[in-house]
């Protein structure tokens, strides 16, 4: 509203006062739409996962439905194209479109799960390691320091070998896999926040420990905690891909990006897009996650707010 | 005497620090008679700080408390459980903080950190603590106090945050409100005004308060006891006037000498000082902790100073006439 890099004097009070009288959801409103980067990723996510959940009223085809007499078709944009497969289809004669919309499922699946899952674990550690400190905090730094010392694509060799590959089993790999940098920021923030003085105001006021913990830091360290969720989602959007391109995922005929890519590089140099399309709408998730994720750090801290 | 509504008795707390156990209070004692205003004065690192949050039970992790006896009204919370200490704190006994800016939390707006001790200890609803946080802003002097209770505490000053801190303390109507240096960050004219009002809530609700502060001018307008606490122990301890009029111990006698007063200090005169600094309390001390510093100082002074009393006045001073 202050669109002027001047405004006149006599409006300055006038403005400020409509400032703080806006309500807080004109506030917040305010807050998410000022940011361009922000609305830009959150709109696409919201895209993505509207696609995704539509697929399958969207898909103009089954998936899973080979048609080896139309194998290779390129994109409606090639000279060979047509208006019956939208983005071609694969080597097996699949439509491509109708498996791209199932992948994304699996993709934010995935991601989602993957961020729960370690984020519940790698959250309680942290809290717990930066609040009580001393034994809790070594028994937990050691359980960083191994994780960390764990290669993550090494271990999930070792576990799809001994009990297959599938959907449940990446996402448990991955879960219980990722808690890592979840359990580092945690400790660090809680550190942070646990010596300052309105901790000791709520033990003053007679707070118990877990009211505390959970009621006075876990709201002050949410916005590092976001950002790290929306980084460790990203991730396992993409360890997914990279499992599913060494054959250790998500197993055919399933279409996830990851596998969907794997299986176009033996066509690389004939079949551009099959390759290309997948791994341009894998790079547009993952950023799509990235952006709001940074934008929504901002949107929740504290300092932003009123 | 009624039964005094906190008793401190031989209360000592060690830190453990890289270089040593540092001894930041010993064997301090001291009582606070109901609806009584309690200063303990004292320079910096002397124990006032740590002194109050033992009597809270809220010292870092680092440092262990001994005490014979910290009974408030009776109940010796040394042998309490955390439950009953938590039943206490915040609700009969509550604790003004040093820097307002710091202990409000940022993530929630100032009626949810008002009313939610409030509603925990009395088990009230919440438009009965929304009442009672509007009436308490009211009475610390915050105008629009309904429209303030949505606000986060990043957008109040200073002095208003202090202001809230008090009303926070007073929201469950305690017996006891413990003060640490509650002026020392805001400005020299709130400083007056938060001191004033302090005292005139004391006054009105009739509520013991232990103010820790190492103003002076303060202590002298409302202070009904003092406390001089000097390297980590309480070297002289009696009612205001006598503390002011008659100042028996050379510390206490010298930091007199540090404020002006109309009428005793003569125009162009300079004001006292204490030489040196206080001494490491890293180790343990022997003898008087303030010998290094004291004009008065004799070889004797390296002796373990007796307690001396004269009615409600206690010094701990080995001379006779210093």
């Amino acid at each position: 509203m202050t669109g002027t890099a001047f405004p006149p004097a006599t409006s300055a009070p006038s403005s400020a006062a409509a400032v703080a009288e806006l309500s807080a959801g004109a506030r917040l409103r305010r807050r998410m739409f000022g940011q361009k980067s922000f609305v830009f990723g959150v709109g696409l996510l919201l895209v993505i996962v509207a696609v995704a959940l539509l697929a399958p009223v969207l898909a103009p085809h089954d998936p899973y439905a080979q048609n080896l007499s139309q194998r290779m078709v390129p994109p409606f944009w090639y000279a060979k194209g047509g208006w019956e497969h939208l983005l071609g289809t694969d080597n097996l004669g699949r439509d491509y479109l109708s498996r791209l919309l199932y992948g994304a499922r699996i993709s934010l699946l995935i991601g989602l799960s993957v961020m729960v899952i370690s984020g519940l674990i790698g959250t309680t550690l942290g809290l717990l390691a930066g609040y009580f400190g001393g034994k809790a905090d070594l028994i937990v730094t050691f359980l960083i320091t191994t994780r960390l010392a764990m290669p993550v694509i090494l271990v999930a060799l070792a576990v799809v070998a001994m009990v297959g590959g599938s959907l449940p089993v990446v996402i448990l790999v991955l879960g219980l896999l990722k808690w890592d940098r979840f359990a580092v920021v945690m400790r660090s923030a809680t550190q942070q926040a646990r010596a300052l003085d309105y901790v000791t105001a709520a033990e003053a006021a007679g707070a118990s420990t877990p009211r505390i913990i959970l009621g006075e830091i876990l709201p002050n360290v949410f916005p590092q905690l976001i950002v790290v969720a929306t980084l460790e989602a990203a991730s396992a959007i993409l360890l997914e891909a990279a499992l599913s391109f060494l054959g250790l995922g998500v197993q055919p005929p399933l279409p996830s990006w990851g596998l969907m890519i794997s299986e176009a590089k033996t066509y690389m140099f004939f079949s551009f897009w099959l390759i290309a399309i997948p791994g341009t709408l894998l790079a547009l998730l993952v950023l799509s996650i990235n952006l709001a994720g940074d934008g929504l750090r901002d949107v929740v801290a504290p300092e932003g707010r009123g | 005497m009624t039964r005094p509504i906190l008793e401190v008795a031989n209360l000592s707390v060690d830190i453990r620090t890289a270089g040593g156990t540092l001894q930041a209070v010993r064997d301090v004692s001291f009582s606070v008679g109901r609806g009584e205003t309690l200063c303990l004065v004292g320079e910096s690192g002397c124990g006032k700080s740590v002194t109050s949050l033992a009597i809270m039970d809220l010292l870092p992790r680092a440092a262990t408390r001994r005490v014979s006896r910290l009974a408030f009204d009776g109940v010796d919370l040394a042998r309490s459980g955390k439950g009953a200490v938590n039943a206490l704190r915040g609700n009969r006994m509550a604790m003004i903080f040093q820097e307002p800016m710091t202990a409000l939390n940022p993530a929630y707006t100032i009626g949810d950190q008002l009313t939610e001790g409030y509603r925990r200890h009395k088990k009230a609803g919440a438009a009965e603590a929304r009442e009672r946080a509007v009436h308490l802003l009211e009475k610390v002097g915050i105008a629009a106090a309904g429209d303030r209770l949505g606000q986060y505490p990043h957008q109040l000053s200073g002095g208003l945050r202090q202001r809230i801190m008090i009303a926070m303390a007073l929201m469950c109507g305690p017996d006891l409100v413990i003060a640490d240096e509650p002026t020392t960050a805001l400005d020299v004219t709130i400083q007056a005004q938060i001191l004033r009002l302090l005292a005139e809530l004391q006054r009105e609700l009739g509520i013991a308060l232990v103010l820790i502060t190492h103003d002076l001018g303060v202590v002298g307008r409302i202070a009904d006891r003092v406390a001089v606490m000097y390297a980590g122990e309480v070297v002289e301890n009696g009612t205001a006037a006598e503390i002011f009029t008659h100042p028996r111990h050379p510390y206490t006698q010298g930091l007199m000498d540090c404020i002006p007063l109309p009428g005793r200090t003569k125009p162009g005169e300079r004001l006292g000082v204490i030489p040196g600094v206080v001494p490491s309390l890293v180790g343990g001390i022997q003898g008087c902790p303030f010998r290094d510093r004291c004009p008065h100082a004799r070889p004797v002074c390296a002796e373990t100073p007796p307690v001396k009393t004269q009615g409600e006045h206690a010094w701990r001073c080995i001379l006779e006439d210093a």
